[in-house]
């Protein structure tokens, strides 16, 4: 077997006395596409942010070409030639392709003056080669996502490269788009460079991947040849055997004669999600499951008003209802808990009673003041209730635990008293106290008679709260499973690859 | 042709964007070049009878907008990158007092000058450091400064303007003609081709640009932003020097009122010239346009009769004419 181009050996690290890796072995190859899997906060992002230099790591050693090599900073990482495809976090809207790609890398004219056709002409070249249509001269504003993802990658190959992270990198491609990115990881390989993949999409994996490392709770637990895995094997390892006590689901009784509190019919947006229909019950819990970019976020946006839709119908209580905005959608009595809390959810330098009261205002009002009384009690009711665990309801919630920022974001939707609940990945980042907490107050929430409707990529915890669970792919719902007949989390896993 | 491919099978869509290749002519971006030459006709018709487009009065108009350029051109840089300075009229005061005391004291033309700008270069670290430092807004630093040197200015000879006596440096620095061309023209016209060439054409001028576009995206691709920062603002410095020294030179003196109340006309200028507010997208030309159609609406105004309580407002209507009407920042 060759040498690793490069080896990570030993690497630990602990965030506040929280281990997150744990003495993690991870190596690649020349000329391999190294596959790095594991469910969430299984530690793979950590890893790489240590291999490029964002974090540093506790303990190990990382050597590359057998060379040991410190890594403190990002520009330690370049300095290695290891280069990272960020999502979208590298480019800038106003200048164009070509400026965006040699950035504080231009070529000069013998003035010392950029010479802006030289770079446009290279950028040029290196498209023709990635073969994507971008003409060089564009702003990148103007670019849709998808070619924003293959001008990083310009952008990563256009300096001196041989070790290349990619970080779910199909999510926001279209699968056209996806053919042209792996013929041109083939192309890669064959020039030598050391690729690492990170995915959640086992046929991606099967099809592209030399190897594939999974991790799970911060440790190293299996590193297989491709061709002899199949997709079990990868499922049984990312899952392992322990199941959290805290997560067992527990059948719920519900009224299913009634008529549905929201019914969503032939919902498209443009290729992202195409024709979805299901309805939901008063006191059901319904999980979405599916892949990164498989159009669970773009489907609850679209009911909320919060995004784009292009067609659908979306009906609560039996009536029609026209959602364009946000404030359509809690008038009619929906509630949305987005993704990221901390920029979506909260205003986090104000009290928890002035997040909680925020969406309720008008209730709160005497004349033309706020009355202190009745928020107070409202405040203080919330956090009893959910089990907030604060001081007082003045304390600002930036001080809090993200598990009861969290149910702080609950309280403040539930203020409202809505029919329909909608929940985007509500427990990522926060710690499995929380989590169980979080999982209990919505199955109190649904035992009151709401409607909840639950995205998570963390399948236990899909599992331990969902009646009933919808799988996307590709933008459409490609199966509905009770809960009841699922009896294992392989049989979900299979259900959401698409296989 | 990838995409025209991928239009035809129906999957264009990349995300929730499809990619916008045409490239548009937006008059947006060339507004105060037609305003300009509107602005040109309509005094040229109306002020016809009153010397509006006669050489003296043409000539004076560059003569006054001159400082307002020269400031407005490193303030092009400061917006650029996001930021603001509203310093520079108190940093032109102070640093035509400290010239002019120099000058006084015997330091000859090459000291008082090197004061004149040391002033400036001073005052634009001090903004850049306590915004890169600190991480205090640039509004409310030089908000702060604006005020503090302000006082400075008015303190240091107790209000008393110092008169210059140097005949070479009230040439050099505003007074003199070359033949019919002012002296300040020239000033203006070598200025304003670096201040161009160092946008365009400089990895500076592509960094400050980053900076202002998203700066998260520019300190991943290795821009060292805080320094880009720092930069643009010893830049404005420097420049609101430079144009208390053309106050100076063009009033024989220096005088604590001189500068007062041009941020506003600076400001203006350049967002009237095309630079995005909110960063990311500068011109130097358009800067240049913007300041010279602010001084022309100033003579026209002045020769119809109004007075500088009635330009005041009319610049800052200006101002809000020009964020409103002018070219939308490209946010994604």
């Amino acid at each position: 077997m060759e040498k690793p181009m490069l080896s990570m050996k030993n690497i630990s690290k602990a965030f506040n006395g929280i281990t997150v890796l744990d003495s993690v072995d991870f190596s690649v190859e020349k000329g391999e596409v190294h596959a790095l899997m594991g469910g969430n906060g299984a530690g793979k992002s950590t890893l790489m942010k240590i291999l490029t230099g964002v974090y540093s790591a506790d303990q190990g050693e990382i050597y590359i070409d057998d060379q040991l090599v410190e890594i403190k900073n990002t520009d330690d990482a370049r300095k290695n030639y290891i280069s990272m495809i960020f999502q979208e976090f590298s480019l800038i809207p106003t200048l164009t392709v070509a400026q965006n790609i040699f950035l504080t890398r231009e070529d000069k004219t013998s003035f010392g003056l950029l010479n802006d056709k030289e770079c446009v002409e290279k950028t040029r070249k290196l498209l023709q080669e990635l073969e994507v249509d971008i003409d060089p001269d564009e702003l990148v504003g103007n670019l849709g996502v998808g070619y924003w993802q293959m001008t990083e990658i310009a952008k990563a190959l256009s300096q001196e490269t041989k070790i290349l992270v990619m970080d779910e990198p199909t999510a926001s491609l279209t699968k056209k788009e996806t053919k042209i990115l792996f013929s041109f990881i083939n192309q890669l390989k064959s020039k030598g460079y050391a690729i690492i993949y990170i995915s959640h999409r086992m046929d991606e994996i099967l099809e592209i991947c030399d190897r594939v490392t999974i991790l799970r709770d911060g440790k190293h637990v299996a590193t297989e040849d491709c061709k002899q895995i199949d997709l079990d094997m990868v499922i049984q390892y990312i899952v392992g055997s322990s199941m959290d006590k805290a997560f067992e689901w527990k059948e719920r009784a519900y009224a299913t004669d009634v008529a549905p509190v929201l019914e969503v019919k032939n919902l498209s947006i443009g290729s992202k999600v195409q024709d979805v229909n299901f309805n939901l019950y008063p006191g059901e819990i319904v999980g979405i499951a599916g892949l990164m970019g498989s159009g669970r976020t773009e489907t609850v946006s679209a009911i909320f008003g919060t995004g784009p839709k292009d067609s659908g119908d979306i009906i609560v209580n039996g009536q029609p209802v026209t959602i364009k905005t946000a404030t359509d959608a809690i008038k009619a009595g929906l509630a949305l808990i987005p993704e990221d809390r901390r920029v979506q959810g909260l205003v986090l330098e104000h009290s928890v009673k002035d997040n909680v009261i925020l969406p309720i205002l008008s209730k709160m009002k005497k004349g033309i003041f706020i009355d202190n009384k009745k928020a107070d009690k409202v405040a203080n009711d919330f956090v009893n209730k959910l089990n907030i665990k604060t001081d007082d309801i003045y304390k600002t919630t930036n001080l809090l635990s993200g598990g009861n920022q969290q149910k702080i974001v609950l309280a403040k939707w539930l203020a409202n008293d809505p029919a329909v609940l909608m929940l985007d990945e509500p427990t990522i980042g926060v710690d499995i106290g929380a989590k169980t907490e979080i999982v209990d107050v919505v199955r109190e929430l649904a035992d009151s008679g709401k409607a909840i409707l639950v995205i998570s990529s963390e399948l236990p915890e899909l599992l331990a709260l969902s009646d009933r669970i919808l799988v996307m792919h590709e933008g459409r719902i490609i199966k509905e499973m009770q809960r009841r007949e699922i009896d294992t989390e392989e049989e979900l896993q299979h259900a959401i690859q698409g296989f | 042709m990838q995409s025209k491919d991928s239009n035809l099978d129906g999957t264009v869509s990349v995300g929730s964007h499809t990619v916008s290749r045409k490239k548009t002519f937006d008059w947006r971006n060339y507004i105060v070049y037609f305003a300009f030459i509107g602005v040109i006709i309509y005094f040229s018709v109306t002020l016809h009878d009153q010397g509006f487009v006669s050489t003296d009065n043409l000539l004076n108009i560059i003569r006054q907008t001159a400082m307002i350029s020269l400031m407005g051109l490193a303030m092009t840089f400061v917006i650029s990158t996001g930021e603001i300075d509203l310093s520079v009229g108190s940093i032109a005061a102070l640093s035509s007092l400290t010239a002019a005391l120099a000058l006084q004291a015997g330091y000859g033309m090459i000291g008082g000058v090197a004061v004149g700008l040391g002033t400036g270069l001073l005052v634009g670290l001090v903004n850049g450091l306590l915004l890169t430092k600190l991480g205090i807004p640039s509004f409310l630093v030089t908000l702060a400064t604006l005020g503090t040197v302000g006082g400075l200015a008015m303190w240091i000879t107790d209000t008393a303007p110092v008169p210059i006596v140097d005949a070479t440096f009230n040439f050099v620095f505003g007074s003199g003609d070359i033949g019919p061309i002012p002296i300040l023209l020239i000033w203006t016209i070598v200025a304003t081709v670096i201040a161009h060439l160092l946008l365009r054409k400089t990895s500076f001028g592509r960094q400050t640009l980053a900076t202002g576009g998203n700066e998260s995206a520019a300190r991943f691709s290795g821009v060292n932003t805080q320094r880009i920062k720092l930069l643009v603002f010893l830049g404005s410095g420097f420049m609101a020097g430079f144009a208390g020294l053309l106050y100076a030179g063009r009033m024989h003196a220096g005088r604590f009122t001189f500068g007062q109340g041009d941020e506003l006309s600076v400001i203006a200028a350049v967002i009237l010239g095309g630079t995005s507010l909110f960063g990311g997208v500068g011109t130097v030309i358009g800067t240049v346009i913007g300041s010279l159609m602010i001084g022309t609406i100033n003579n026209g105004l002045i020769i119809m009769g109004l007075d500088v309580s009635q330009q005041m407002m009319i610049k800052g209507l200006i101002i809000i004419l020009a964020v409103a009407f002018g070219r939308k920042a490209i946010k994604r």
